[in-house]
């Protein structure tokens, strides 16, 4: 898995709550066989109108955010769909850190499965981020240190912020998991010899 | 003896297989659904890494959101599509998965062809790479939606690591009125507790109004279960469910069904467990309910207007229903039997079952959709479809001037040939009503079966009741 620890880049305010997944990669875009080569449709239907003309007052066709990697978003972002073409598409765009107040359970797991860090801040923290980052060109984030630094007016600010030390460790180090899950087989194995004996049913199943 | 465990306490607790240093869990997976948009790159993952599929016989496969929905001995138009579709054939065929073609009558919506094949069964861990998965717990068997990475984890090793949820409690008391259905309890459910209320939960659904509904009904609110924000909801089984799986290809028979019964029936949530969230939904007080805006909680009697964000509780939530009734094209303050609809569709893998046709029928029998309204009715799976011409509905629907289609997902996320053109309005009958879900601009409500057809009777949503 791609690894997260330490970040320097400007952010782009995006101030919808609810931002489902058919918002960040609309249908159209899953019909690919690849991981790869989504971020060019990431808020597709945002960025342009129906007839494909791009709608300027959406931040990421504002020149002021071209090159962003962070996203500070409403709370409960990537509600909906389990489709996690919506990390790719974001981590492909170049985004690898989002800030919302909350996130659906779905994406935010997805998200550590692909290199982006999800920081969980109070709605206020958030809403004060979205200003400064219509002015800050460059926010620090530390994964190690669990804090967020930038200079506004002249002022060095720092946020902290919390996240579970299991999902801490997987993006620093970019475990492999299911390398490190097949190292278990055995026990794999003997819960299968257990099941097998307590539930023998789930055992029968043949190819239909 | 140990502590009172609630139905999903034990059915975590059965499937540890260790738990990790760090405290994570890794959990068994007894079955996985695979479809098509979800699993290419998985696929992908473990050839790249020289891995293999632990279990293809736990694995069951078939394409349902890219699949369309007439003229089917032409094939896929879309190439796109057609590429994914083939791509899912190979690699079951490569890995030994079984695999339910498009021309096989048991291909459907997965979480169709699932209980109907007698796949899913009480107790078990179900996952699949679709947020609906959701919808296996109403047979008792704890089951959620996965991303990508997961599914090839789940191949790999037939486990996941995984932490465990919090329990929640939705208690549903008194009677349900007549003509109120599963679906208008969820939605007046999701109505309560918002779109990220139940984010962290597993949801057991408890009361008699839930021990009264058909395994389709109970079906319909597990569904629903993820609009609600929680992975997975879960209803205890009981004779119902027994009743629906006796002869089901894949559960078990004879002697060891009795065998299977009894362990069932241990799964139940002990007198005296704990919950961490109790939520309690008065019946008696649940109409009709549709959706106006454009998340699944924005939830309305039909006997109610749309909302004005004038009355808003936020500067946000006033932003919210803004965009939301301009992306609607309505007004403040209309009532809602007021909005008419151009389009209807009925099917998904909330309300694409059996249960749900014959209620359509009922409002078709003898009726004729309205002139300008173009209405779809989308069987959740070939046998489904079977079943509905055996009994002779495709008749009613097609006599009332319905367009009774091939199953799949179909309109439910427009990912084929069905969809909304721009400004189009539809009643649906499936689980999300996010812009541009059902088509770019398209503007959908979500409601029961027997609300859709009578929007297609009428040309605007209407009270089912008073046709």
């Amino acid at each position: 898995m791609e690894k997260f620890n330490k970040l320097t880049g400007n952010a782009i305010p995006l101030r919808i709550t609810n931002v489902d997944t058919d918002m960040i990669i609309p249908k159209q875009f899953l019909k690919t066989i690849k991981r790869t080569g989504l971020g060019e449709y990431l808020f597709f239907e945002l960025k342009f109108d129906q007839d494909g003309n791009k709608i300027d007052s959406f931040e990421l066709n504002q020149d002021q955010y071209k090159g962003a990697s962070i996203l500070i978003a409403g709370k409960n972002f990537g509600c909906g769909s389990s489709r996690e073409h919506a990390p790719w598409s974001i981590a492909d765009y170049g985004i690898k850190c989002i800030i919302a107040p909350s996130y659906a359970d779905i994406f935010y797991n997805n998200c550590f499965k692909n290199g982006i860090l999800p920081i969980i801040l109070d709605e206020e923290t958030v809403a004060k981020l979205q200003d400064s980052a219509e002015n800050t060109l460059n926010f620090n984030i530390d994964l190690e240190k669990q804090n967020i630094t930038y200079l506004e007016n002249n002022e060095q600010k720092e946020i902290t912020f919390e996240i579970d030390p299991v999902k801490k460790k997987c993006l620093i180090e970019g475990l492999d998991d299911i390398g490190m899950t097949l190292n278990k087989s055995s026990s794999i194995s003997d819960f299968e010899n257990n099941q097998a004996k307590k539930t023998p049913w789930l055992y029968r199943s043949e190819i239909i | 003896m140990s502590a009172p465990k609630t139905l999903y306490d034990k059915i975590w607790d059965n499937h540890i297989v260790s738990i990790n240093d760090d405290g994570t869990t890794i959990l068994y997976i007894d079955r996985h659904l695979v479809h098509e948009v979800t699993s290419p790159q998985a696929f992908e993952g473990l050839r790249m890494s020289g891995r293999k599929v632990r279990r293809p016989e736990f694995t069951l496969a078939t394409a349902d959101h890219n699949v369309p929905t007439m003229d089917r001995d032409k094939g896929i138009a879309d190439p796109d599509s057609k590429l994914q579709v083939e791509t899912l054939e190979r690699n079951a065929r490569e890995n030994n998965i079984t695999y339910l073609p498009m021309s096989d009558k048991r291909q459907g919506i997965v979480h169709i062809v699932g209980p109907e094949q007698g796949f899913t069964q009480p107790g078990m861990t179900i996952v699949c790479g679709d947020s609906h998965t959701s919808t296996h717990g109403a047979f008792g068997a704890l089951a959620w939606g996965i991303g990508t990475s997961e599914v090839e984890h789940t191949l790999a090793t037939q486990t996941l690591i995984q932490t465990k949820a919090k329990n929640m409690c939705i208690k549903i008391t008194g009677e349900v009125m007549d003509g109120v259905t599963a679906k208008d309890i969820i939605l007046a459910i999701i109505k309560k507790i918002g779109t990220a209320g139940g984010t962290g939960y597993v949801i057991e659904y408890t009361g008699d109004v839930i021990r009264n509904l058909s395994m389709e009904g109970r079906m319909t609110v597990c569904n629903m279960s993820i609009e609600a924000g929680a992975r997975a909801g879960l209803i205890s089984p009981d004779e119902k469910t027994w009743e629906y799986l006796k002869g089901r290809p894949l559960a078990p028979s004879g002697v060891e069904f009795e065998t299977a019964i009894r362990y069932w029936q241990s799964l139940a949530t002990d007198e005296g467990a704990q919950y961490d969230e109790i939520v309690e939904v008065k019946a008696d007080e649940i109409i009709p309910q549709v959706t106006w805006g454009t998340s699944p909680e924005d939830v309305v009697s039909i006997d109610g207007y749309v909302p004005d964000p004038k009355n808003a509780s936020s500067d946000e939530k006033k932003r919210s229903i803004e965009r939301a009734l301009d992306y609607m094209g309505l007004e403040p303050n209309t009532p809602i039997i007021e909005i008419e609809v151009n389009k209807v569709f009925i099917g998904s893998c909330t309300n694409g079952r059996i249960e749900d046709l014959r209620a359509v029928s009922k409002i078709a029998k003898g009726r004729k959709v309205e002139k300008n309204v173009h209405a779809m009715i989308v069987p959740g799976s070939g046998l489904v479809k079977e079943q509905a011409e055996k009994e002779g509905l495709d008749k009613i629907f097609i006599e009332a001037g319905f367009d009774w289609r091939d199953p799949g997902c179909s309109m439910c996320l427009a990912m084929n040939a069905d969809k909304l053109k721009p400004q189009e309005r539809c009643a649906s009958t499936s689980n999300r009503n996010f812009e541009g879900r059902q088509g770019r601009g398209g503007r959908t409500h979500l409601m029961s079966p027997q609300m859709a057809a009578a929007a297609a009777i009428k040309g605007k949503l209407t009270d089912f009741r008073d046709l």
